[in-house]
């Protein structure tokens, strides 16, 4: 048994108890359904505001699944059921009531590939304001702002007409969370937002996450332990379970999962054992 | 592994055979094309040919005015018909269409394209000639939208299966409604393959003679109302072939090679418009 204490895993200074941290996000007791499979079994999450939360895992565990529940993205897959309960301030997501296209306004996503539109750059970021009806002004405003937020206006501030297809992939991505920030949600969902990038234009986008925490809600899915102990303030570690349906085996401080995991098999992924 | 040698012996002999296989597909409509020309250029260049009416048989001269805008008229009419209605239906397929509904429209649609196209024509006869008990270019019209639609449709379906998921769920997640995410980013998208579709069913419109046999039925004079009877090229081709008139015959020849020249035309200007609103 390797201690705790010899790991070198590091992890950014932070406060580890937050008395007056919120939870924005709450998962309770999800399963998750494709057809007859079942991919998730009881999971639960407490994502608290203003925080980013990492959920991590082997290949398969239904991170992404996971994920894709807290906005209702799971509905384009035809044939999957998910119960349980996903509170997010309060109210249940999963309620078939919800008015799924208010909560993905509330609730933005970062995908693993950029996927810019084909469409100009001004067009990408505006397209959310300009379905939300906003003035021009407004538009050009928020265009300009949620460009600025993730450090991309200086770089295309003179081509704004121009095909967005022709950014480079780090700017692509940046541009899709320009995008999504333009609509001013409060979560931001980023499914390894990263893994198509280089480790230059990572560290860009890991970078932009700690500003944007201070006023967004980030629930991010890795691969990357590493990234996971750079960025997050909290991180959920997943596994499949013997029926390879995905748990939340640990959930805590980030700095608590990589450095005092309170599972073995928390530990065994953390020092690379398996995954 | 192999020996070097039987390795770029192999590819050479691959590459011969695909380079064979092209000129097997390429060299018949070369020569179709330079054939049309070659035949087609004098009867083109005869004064009068774009001006004139028909003569009646054995007066010299002569032109196709009455064909060219016939043929404008019913393919027009026809794409008006056909190329909404079918986009839509395609939309609809690929977007909405993964159930028994789609699935019984593509058969309806994989039936029709099998149909001989002069199917089409009985169908304007009876639908419209019967029913106005008079020939016209509108009959023509609704026989050539029914034989473009399943073109169209599937080719709209499949230029917009070809535009990633990832794009309708960029748009989806942030909160756009299905329909918004279908009508602005998807179908912009995948205009350059619609268009295309569209353009092969207008061309094939345009070629057919069959359907108009007896709805349009042939017009030699001028004429633009959409209820009398017209002519088109395609009827030009097929009636004056049959005549023993050099100077008609050569008048089908040339009425051939305006055909291809428009299609191409229609073809080239559509793709730069493409181009130029995609960019």
């Amino acid at each position: 048994m390797i201690s705790s204490i010899t790991m070198q895993t590091e992890v950014a200074q932070r406060p580890v108890e937050d008395a007056d941290a919120e939870t924005k996000l709450d998962a309770r007791h999800v399963d998750f359904f494709y057809g007859d499979f079942q991919a998730l079994e009881d999971a639960s999450l407490a994502v608290q505001a203003r925080r980013i939360t990492a959920l991590i895992g082997p290949s398969g565990c239904g991170k992404t699944t996971f994920l894709r529940i807290f906005n209702r993205m799971h509905d384009l897959t035809p044939g999957t059921r998910a119960t349980g309960e996903v509170l997010l301030d309060g109210q249940n997501v999963l309620d078939p009531d919800t008015d799924v296209i208010q909560l993905r306004r509330q609730v933005g996503m970062l995908f693993q590939r950029p996927n810019p539109f084909p469409k100009s750059i001004y067009d990408n970021v505006a397209y959310g304001p300009h379905m939300l009806g906003w003035s021009k002004s407004r538009i050009d405003a928020v265009v300009e702002e949620s460009l600025k937020d993730t450090g991309l206006w200086d770089e295309v501030k003179n081509r704004l007409r121009r095909s967005a297809l022709n950014l480079s992939g780090g700017q692509q991505q940046r541009l899709c969370l320009a995008r999504a920030l333009a609509v001013e949600p409060q979560v931001i969902l980023m499914d390894e937002p990263a893994s198509s990038l280089d480790p230059i234009a990572t560290l860009r986008i890991e970078e932009l996450m700690q500003d944007l925490k201070k006023r967004y809600t980030i629930v991010i899915v890795t691969h990357n332990m590493q990234q996971a102990a750079r960025v997050s303030d909290s991180t959920a570690f997943m596994l499949m379970n013997e029926r390879r349906a995905g748990e939340v085996i640990e959930f805590g401080p980030t700095d608590d999962i990589f450095n005092r995991p309170k599972d073995s098999r928390t530990e065994d992924y953390i020092t690379g054992r398996f995954g | 592994m192999s020996h070097p040698l039987v390795r770029v012996f192999v590819d050479r002999l691959v590459a011969a055979l695909i380079v064979v296989c092209v000129m097997v597909a390429a060299i018949p409509v070369l020569v179709l094309l330079v054939f049309v020309v070659i035949k087609g250029l004098p009867g083109l260049l005869t004064p009068g040919f774009f001006t004139d009416a028909p003569h009646p048989q054995g007066v010299p001269g002569g032109g196709v005015l009455n064909a060219i805008i016939g043929t404008l008229e019913i393919v027009g009419m026809a794409s008006l018909l056909a190329v909404p209605v079918g986009a839509l239906i395609g939309i609809f397929l690929s977007e909405y269409g993964r159930n028994q509904v789609g699935d019984t429209v593509r058969f309806i649609s994989d039936v029709l394209t099998g149909l001989p196209s002069i199917a089409f024509g009985i169908f304007g006869y009876t639908v419209v000639v019967l029913t106005t008990h008079h020939f016209s270019a509108i009959s023509a019209s609704v026989a050539l939208a029914v034989l473009m639609l399943p073109v169209i449709l599937r080719a709209t379906e499949s230029a917009l299966t070809l535009i990633p998921q990832a794009l309708r769920e960029a748009g989806l997640a942030l909160g756009a409604p299905r329909w918004r995410v279908t009508l602005e980013i998807v179908v912009p998208a995948a205009l350059g393959g619609i268009v295309t579709g569209a353009l092969l069913a207008i061309a094939r419109a345009a070629g057919e003679t069959a359907p108009l046999l007896f709805t349009s039925f042939g017009n030699d004079i001028v004429q633009t109302n959409p209820l009398q009877p017209m002519g088109a090229l395609a009827l030009t081709v097929f009636r004056n072939a049959l005549l023993p008139y050099p100077n008609l015959q050569d008048q089908a020849w040339a009425a051939a090679l305006l055909l291809v020249i428009l299609v191409a035309a229609a073809n080239i200007l559509a793709r730069v418009y493409v181009r130029r609103i995609q960019r």
